[in-house]
């Protein structure tokens, strides 16, 4: 598949603070990419590049081989849907989705048929004639999708679309988007804080920090094969542990060796181990290498959240069986759920 | 207690109302007495149209009004878009200096701009008259049109000046198609406010007016210096009639364009909840 955008070296800075730091990232076509990060990281900024609504200090834009760092933003082919919808409150929904095609000065008919489409196409037919500011955040939230896409831009940007709506109506939302883009074909770039959602809708997930990214790639590896700690940490909860490479698969944490499937650092390394709290197995059994007493039980629905305090470490653990509080417990972890991860810098 | 305020409150609008209320009873006396009523009559509003001199004040005090508060309307809402893109301190500043007129003593604003005036009169031949009093009404209404229009800006849904150009509109497009009619409730109330403070000044218009641009309120002035004549009870009733309708017509747009505001935001409450 071919790339239809391309961020180059990208810097900016605003009022000598960095703000992006050489972000470098190919989209491909008909991808759902998802920036992911905490708030402050620079991922709506380099949503705002792509738009166009921002200008890199340095690098460059590249959509489909032509250099746009320059462009101004109505001169591209992506359209935005923004954070809080930016809806024209003077204008009633039908003319809302058609602003697009009304600038672009297609006949009347052609405008007609299009937005009918649209509305369709986000289940807002018959709302037409309805005045944007008595519609619900959901209503509102598809009004600005079919505002950008009747445009047939080759990308749409999402900046935080769902975030002013309730749990239920954004879960909803999240599979209405996929469908969109599915049926639809186009690349969309979607920014978000929050991972669950990420994981949930995306093909690529880009985590970043700090106006630097982290870790490109599929949800499941990110999950799975977490870079660094910071990422492991971000998406879903995880323990994060001190630990030393003895030699290749082997690693000592809080005492005691452990068999492992990491390789490749130098020996007697310090490292982060990563253990996600699902992988962990709490026995009856006190005697193990390492165990604890159960501190606190928290129902969470699926499963309990415990905290276990060892001798050196308070691990967080889900499962779906709770000892008593206040019991002693051993703490078991296969050589599978370990994640050897280098320090991070600073 | 709440008896008490009603008291006080009926007492402050007695205060301010009685004498009105008496000028207009006064305006419909058949004899000139100012203190014995005699009988109803329509004479001094007949005989108010056929005096000239106020007829022509009148005229000089529209036109001015309505050219002052046009080209203020234009001028205050380009400053308000200018100010509105400045950032934190500039922006304080420029409202700051923007209030500094209309806290000002209009008589120091009237005299400072006559010895202005005074000072080109005698270098480029500029004479008073039309020219100087539109000066002069143009600088006092500009601050009230700001202040109009700016709070429109902080009120205005946010990114949809980016939205249009990300429609495709050029930037001076996408400012005419969406943002002007997001600040036009601001844009009028200004204006009108602009045209009702031209209509009635004195203060400044006394120091800036001409022999041949003598606006309504001066004419008045000079009317009651050589006798009061219930002409001028018929006049002021008119002028007062007028303003009131303005301002309740200004009250009733603000309410509505208020009202539609609140209704989004009930809705937005909803959606956070």
């Amino acid at each position: 598949m071919e790339n239809v955008i391309s961020l180059n070296d990208i810097v900016v800075s605003f009022d000598g603070e960095t703000v992006l730091n050489n972000i470098n990232l190919d989209i491909k076509d008909k991808e759902f990419v998802t920036l992911l990060g905490p708030s402050g990281c620079g991922k709506t900024t380099t949503l705002r590049i792509i738009g166009g609504f921002i200008q890199p200090d340095s690098g460059e834009v590249i959509f489909e081989n032509k250099n746009i760092t320059k462009l101004p933003p109505y001169r591209r082919n992506v359209n935005t849907v923004f954070q809080k919808y930016a809806l024209f409150p003077h204008l009633n929904v039908f003319e809302n989705v058609a602003f697009g095609l009304r600038v672009r000065k297609l006949p009347e008919k052609e405008i007609n048929k299009a937005v009918a489409e649209m509305l369709e196409l986000v289940n807002l037919k018959g709302f037409e004639e309805r005045n944007v500011q008595n519609l619900s955040g959901g209503q509102q939230q598809r009004v600005a999708i079919a505002r950008a896409l009747v445009n047939k831009p080759k990308v749409l940007l999402l900046d935080e679309p769902l975030g002013a709506l309730d749990l239920k109506l954004r879960k909803e939302m999240q599979t209405e988007l996929k469908r969109i883009q599915q049926s639809l074909e186009i690349t969309f770039i979607y920014v978000t804080h929050d991972q669950e959602e990420a994981l949930t809708m995306s093909d690529t997930v880009v985590v970043m920090k700090d106006g630097s990214i982290q870790q490109i790639g599929r949800p499941v590896d990110i999950y799975n094969e977490p870079q660094n700690a910071f990422v492991a940490d971000f998406i879903g909860e995880s323990n994060i542990i001190d630990g030393i490479m003895l030699k290749d698969r082997l690693v000592a944490i809080c005492g005691h060796e452990f068999e492992c499937v990491d390789s490749g650092f130098d020996e007697k390394q310090p490292v982060d181990v990563v253990i996600r709290p699902e992988d962990i197995t709490l026995t009856a059994n006190a005697d193990e290498k390492i165990h604890g007493v159960v501190r606190s039980v928290t129902f969470k629905g699926v499963h309990y959240e415990m905290v276990v305090d060892s001798s050196d470490f308070s691990w967080l653990v889900h499962s779906t069986k709770a000892p008593e509080v206040g019991s002693e417990v051993g703490i078991l972890f296969g050589p599978d759920d370990i994640h050897i991860m280098n320090k991070m810098k600073g | 207690m709440k008896k008490l305020s009603k008291l006080y409150v009926s007492l402050v609008l007695l205060f301010l109302y009685v004498p009105i209320f008496v000028m207009i009873v006064f305006s419909f006396n058949t004899t000139k007495s100012r203190s014995v009523l005699s009988g109803f009559t329509l004479e001094w509003y007949a005989k108010l149209f056929e005096n000239e001199l106020i007829l022509k004040s009148l005229g000089n005090t529209i036109i001015i009004a309505v050219c002052a508060s046009i080209i203020s309307t234009l001028l205050g809402t380009l400053a308000a878009i200018g100010i509105s893109r400045m950032g934190k301190f500039g922006k304080a500043t420029v409202l700051g200096i923007n209030n500094i007129p209309i806290i000002n003593p209009e008589i120091v604003t009237g005299v400072s701009l006559m010895l202005l005036f005074v000072f080109f009169k005698a270098r480029m031949s500029m004479e008073f008259g039309f020219t100087t009093l539109l000066i002069a009404h143009i600088t006092f209404d500009v601050p009230y049109v700001v202040l109009n229009v700016m709070p429109k800006f902080r009120q205005m849904t946010p990114h949809i000046y980016e939205a249009a150009q990300d429609l495709g509109c050029g930037p001076f497009k996408s400012f005419i198609k969406v943002v002007l009619p997001e600040i036009m409730p601001g844009i009028i109330s200004g204006f009108l406010m602009a045209f009702t403070f031209s209509l009635d000044d004195f203060v400044i218009s006394y120091f800036t007016s001409g022999p041949t641009s003598q606006t309504l309120p001066i004419t008045i002035y000079s009317m009651t210096r050589r006798k009061v004549s219930p002409e001028i009870n018929a006049l002021s009733t008119i002028i007062f009639v007028v303003v009131v309708i303005v301002l309740v017509v200004k009250n009733i747009m603000e309410r509505r364009s208020l009202n539609v505001k609140k209704y989004a935001d009930d809705d937005s409450a909803e959606i956070i909840e």
